[in-house]
């Protein structure tokens, strides 16, 4: 297991708690016409641990990890990142603390068309100003698989390449939460499957604490914790489960 | 983030170019406007340096006044007996006179006028025998021409029309045609001196043509070795006789460049203006692309938000994107402007101006101007697109079509943009019925008023679309069937995004349409203001109308078989009340050709001027309080002072009349003016206008090649003629403007091609051909331009309604040219057919599947 640096700064990090939410509420839209979201979710994630978040679709899980990872607000509730109150943050502390503590790995990849594959996972670096530890580059680069692929344009990959750069890229500021959105929603099972592994090591290796959402089972199944979500409440929390549990309590809650 | 910006473009060069487009042509106009005008000055400066190489000093006879227009002063010439007096002065090393004259005009074998094109028909005079020091001329074959029967003349008039050393050929000066025969023929080196026609004589013999016997023009002196010029000047003063001065030849070109100088500034303010408008419309087209593609760049700055980057490193990304842009297109655009330059000077000679020039000059200050120019403009531009890529939330990175969240200011939107349409009205009004404010400040006024104006329009444009689109879109929707239908509904889904592309045509129409009817406007009073005064049977003017036609022309058609009244009209400029004014003559017969309208005195007046009368018009008596009786002083040219009397007041209509302000009798003016000249004169012959009268007319006239025998409506067309022509030449001009706002119809349509890929591919999927999909890209882009030219020739509309308002009394009326105006509606379905070309066919080859599975 490699030392995580701990990251300098104005930010403090205590030693367990890596996401700490309280009574998150959302809700769109107002009186007859309003739509409840979340109501009132409660959630811990300890460092280094791999939580999947699960629901039908409508259960309100983006809708949790968008405000979990800073890019909603709720209407009611707190978010704490690292012991820093994220709900209360203006913009430009937000993207401060994206540079340090948030990671994020895209359902559409979400890579820049233009930049090879070194600048894309390199990017978050260039954008903080920070610079670039070569051998953790090539460390990550060989771990996705990816250091014959450096001067690859994202159209000369295929999904699952682009989507070990946007892993790579997520990995690479060592963030303290690392946020998955449908990882493998675009990519075809088998690629999905080498995707995932890949994530389940991250957090193996490097301790990268990481919530996944995604409404496939066998992603679910690689996470120490499993949250399922159903109209906006966590109804069954597991732990440790085999995909076919957790096809069991999916089916439970239709 | 640097990098990010730099390696975007890069990755979308075919975007970055459509944009960049829009700014090239109009840093194209200014570059090629400096260069030209450069060229012109440059070349000015080198005939007139050369003019008077070897020379040290010059001595010419004095004006009491210039005319802007130049060569309506005719300065009178000296003794040469001078020559011989200065020749004998201790310093001087060598002196040589000549004479000079700017109407000596050639005459073709077909008898026609060869004409100067603008350049002037100049004659000068050389010692063919003696040293050439003093000749600016080089003989490209031949000798100088000796003699009574000799001349030599420039070489571009010898290659235009076959002339070779050893022909005869015509020259018009003052009486009937003589002719020469070719001695040689001269260039002045390193300088094109464009369409102007040179005649080179022996001095006696060139006196002898202008009717100057003993006269000179200039007499160039040059100082022996080591004197300075200061003590030339200053030994050659004293002997100097009356009315003439001496200048060192510095001073002099100087003083020859003036009015040359202010012509091509004039010329290059002209040309930097449409320059400027081709830019507005540039700003315009690259704030719409930019919008666009901001627009379809959400995902890509949500995610670099969601990395980190602050809202003030997407701004900076934008801008930089903006800069490169920017500065590519200007060095783009700087150097395009060369070609630009060459189009004009050719634009201009077949407009009749054929200028001189010479080489290329580039100038350091040209490279500036166009530099920061370009990228100023580019990146002012593009700074409401960047604010709003900043507003990306970074949410957007995973919500598909996720809203721009609306700035802070943009509930006062629709306040700003009524608030700015409605000052750029005011300021209009303001500057335009402003008479007793200052030029610069109505200037100033107008200025910004328009461009508030079209700033105001385009901002509620977006209002109109849907309306506009229902009514004008219905064609399509009949000949396009459902593609035509589509194309309609597309246009009128982003009325926002179909209101900037339109603005930009609207521009470049409104203007035309401005430049139809004021010009309409001036050609209807005119021709009310002829139909009115012209009571005559036919004309007698020069071939090109403007300048004056010698008098003998004027005594020729007088013997002509039936014609019963002559009466011409003297053409001069003298200085009243302390400005310089046009003045003209007038015959006693006068009142037999010209209809006026007295406001004071009668018919009789123009009899009765004899040596001392006078008639001024009625504004020229408002404006100085004068009456019948009241005395009037004009100066003429020789400093000569006569003291007047008014006679009449007539009533000035509002298309303007053949007369200046202030008109003397030919009498008195023959004895006045050096060489007089008439504008034009009237003819009355028994049977009125007939074919047998106009070839009678004509023959009697023959010997003067340069006069033209014209009916009432003949005389009208060719004083239209020149007026037709610059309204053209500002067509022409806009139309660069108009081509930007093509290339943003083009670049509209290319990018939501782009974003709509997918609803293509389905489209196609369920059914549409190739063909009918390029058919929905061509409705789209003539309703689109359609919109445009709608809103267009509204606003040019109004424009021209204020200004005709304002300048009634100057004698505009409000006319329309309808057939221009269609003429513009057409031009803009062209305009739209044009611009869809390429984004129907980049339509049309979407395949199918790869367009479907599009992200």
């Amino acid at each position: 297991m490699a030392v995580r640096e701990q990251p300098q700064g104005d930010v403090v990090v205590p030693a367990h708690a890596a996401v700490e939410a309280r009574g998150l509420t959302r809700v769109y839209g107002e009186g007859t016409t309003a739509v409840e979201a979340l109501r009132g979710v409660d959630i811990d994630v300890q460092s280094g641990e791999l939580v999947a978040v699960m629901g039908p679709s409508g259960s309100g899980k983006s809708t949790l990890m968008h405000i979990l990872a800073g890019l909603d607000k709720p209407t009611a509730g707190t978010v704490m990142i690292a012991g820093n109150e994220i709900t209360r943050l203006d913009d430009s502390q937000l993207t401060k603390l994206r540079r340090q503590h948030i990671g994020f790995v895209f359902q559409f990849f979400n890579l820049l068309p233009m930049l090879d594959t070194e600048e894309n996972v390199t990017l978050p670096l260039s954008i903080s100003g920070e610079k670039v530890d070569k051998a953790w580059l090539d460390e990550l680069l060989t771990k996705m698989g990816l250091e014959n692929r450096r001067d690859h344009r994202p159209a000369q990959l295929s999904g699952g390449q682009q989507q070990r750069v946007a892993i790579a890229r997520s990995l690479v500021t060592k963030p303290t939460i690392l946020f998955a959105d449908e990882p493998t929603g675009n990519l075809d099972s088998k690629t999905g499957g080498e995707i995932l592994d890949l994530v389940r090591s991250s957090t193996d290796t490097y301790g990268q604490t990481t919530v996944m959402v995604t409404h496939e089972a066998r992603a679910a199944a690689i996470a120490d914790r499993i949250l399922f979500l159903e109209d906006g409440l966590i109804v069954k929390e597991l732990r440790g489960a085999s995909q076919g549990e957790v096809l069991t309590v999916m089916s439970s809650l239709h | 983030m640097l990098r990010v910006a730099l390696k975007g473009l890069a990755g979308r060069k075919l975007r970055a170019v459509l944009t960049a487009l829009a700014i090239i042509l109009g840093v194209a106009m200014i570059s090629g406007t400096y260069v030209l005008t450069d060229g012109i000055n440059s070349a000015f400066t080198s005939i007139f340096t050369q003019t008077y190489q070897n020379a040290d000093a010059v001595i010419s006879a004095k004006t009491a006044f210039t005319n802007d227009q130049g060569n309506q002063v005719q300065a009178p010439g000296f003794s040469q007996s001078l020559l011989g007096k200065v020749q004998t002065l201790p310093d001087v090393n060598a002196a040589a006179g000549s004479v000079t004259d700017d109407q000596t005009q050639l005459v073709g074998r077909d008898n026609k006028v060869i004409s100067g094109g603008g350049g002037g028909s100049l004659a000068l005079s050389v010692n063919p025998t003696g040293d050439q020091r003093f000749n600016p001329l080089k003989l490209t074959s031949g000798t100088w021409p000796s003699g009574p029967h000799e001349i030599a003349i420039s070489s571009n008039v010898a290659s235009s029309k076959g002339y070779k050393v050893g022909d005869t050929i015509g020259v018009a000066r003052n009486g009937p045609v003589q002719q020469f025969k070719i001695a040689g023929l001269v260039e002045l080196p390193g300088v094109s001196i464009g369409g102007a026609t040179l005649s080179v004589f022996d001095l006696p013999t060139l006196q002898k043509l202008l009717g100057r016997q003993g006269e000179l023009d200039i007499i160039r002196v040059q100082s022996k070795a080591g004197v300075p010029t200061s003590k030339l000047i200053s030994e050659i003063k004293p002997i100097l006789p009356h009315g003439t001065q001496v200048r060192n030849v510095a001073a002099q070109v100087k003083e020859d460049k003036k009015s040359a100088s202010s012509f091509t500034s004039f010329i290059r303010y002209v040309l930097l203006a449409f320059a400027g408008i081709a830019l507005f419309v540039g700003s315009f087209v690259i704030a719409n692309t930019l919008s666009i593609t901001i627009a379809q760049r959400t995902r890509e700055f949500a995610t670099l938000r969601t990395l980190g980057a602050t809202r003030r490193q997407v701004l900076t990304s934008v801008i930089v994107e903006a800069l490169v842009i920017g500065l590519f297109a200007s060095v783009a655009g700087l150097f395009l402007g060369l070609g630009i330059a060459k189009l004009l000077n050719s634009i201009f000679s077949l407009v009749g101006f054929d200028l001189p020039t010479a080489g290329t000059v580039f100038e350091t200050r040209t490279v500036i101007v166009c530099l920061v120019v370009g990228t100023v403009i580019t990146l002012i531009a593009s700074l409401r697109p960047a604010l709003r890529a900043t507003r990306v939330p970074p949410i957007a990175a995973v919500r598909e079509g996720a809203e721009l969240p609306r700035g802070r200011f943009a509930r006062w939107a629709p306040w700003a943009s009524g608030v700015t349409l409605l000052l750029g009205v005011l300021l209009l009004g303001y500057g335009v019925l402003g008479h007793h404010l200052p030029t610069s400040t109505r200037l100033l006024s107008l200025g910004v008023g328009i461009l508030l104006l079209f700033f105001g329009v385009a901002a509620n444009a977006q209002r109109l679309v849907k309306p506009l689109a229902s009514v004008l879109g219905w064609p399509a929707t009949r000949i396009g069937g459902t593609a035509g239908v589509l194309a309609r509904d597309n246009t009128m889904r982003n009325p926002k995004r179909t209101a900037s592309t339109a603005s930009a045509l609207m521009i470049g129409l409104a203007l035309v349409t401005f430049v139809a009817i004021l010009g309409q406007g001036i050609r209807s009073s005119f021709e009310s203001a002829v139909d009115q005064l012209f009571i005559a049977d036919y004309a007698l003017t020069s071939s090109n109308t403007f300048t004056p036609l010698t008098i003998q022309a004027e005594k020729a058609i007088a013997r002509a078989p039936g014609v019963t009244v002559v009466s011409g009209i003297r053409a001069g400029s003298a200085k009243v009340f302390g400005s310089v004014e046009n003045l003209t003559g007038a015959d006693p017969n006068l009142t037999k050709v010209i209809h006026l309208d007295w406001k004071e005195g009668s018919n009789a007046v123009p009899a009765e001027l004899g040596q001392t009368g006078a008639f001024v018009d009625d504004k020229y008596a408002k404006s100085n309080d004068l009456h019948v009786g009241s005395p009037l002083d004009i100066e003429t040219p020789t400093a000569k002072v006569l003291h007047l009397k008014v006679d009449g007041v007539f009533k000035l209509p509002k298309g303007g009349s053949p007369f200046g302000p202030v008109t003397i009798s030919n009498a008195l003016f023959d004895k006045n003016y050096v060489d007089p000249q008439n504008e034009m004169a009237f003819v009355n012959i028994e049977g009125g206008v007939t074919p047998a009268n106009t070839a009678a007319l004509n023959k009697a006239t023959a010997g003067f090649p340069d006069a033209k025998v014209q009916t009432h409506s003949e005389f009208k067309s060719n004083f239209e003629k020149p007026l037709n022509a610059i309204i053209s030449l500002l067509y022409v001009l806009l139309a660069l403007s108009i081509i930007v706002s093509l290339f943003g119809i083009v670049n509209t349509l290319v990018l939501t091609v782009f974003e709509r890929t997918r609803e293509i591919g389905m489209l196609r999927a369920v059914g549409m051909t190739r063909r009918q999909t390029r058919r929905m890209i061509r409705h789209e882009s003539v309703v689109t331009s359609l919109i445009g030219a709608a809103l267009g020739i509204i606003v040019g509309f109004f424009l021209a309604i204020l200004v005709t308002h304002a300048l009634s009394d100057e004698g505009i009326v409000f006319a329309v040219p309808y057939a221009s105006i269609v003429f513009f509606v057409i031009a803009a379905i062209i305009v739209g057919l044009l611009a869809a070309i390429w984004p129907a066919r980049r339509a049309a080859k979407l395949n199918v599947l790869e367009a479907l599975q599009y992200e």
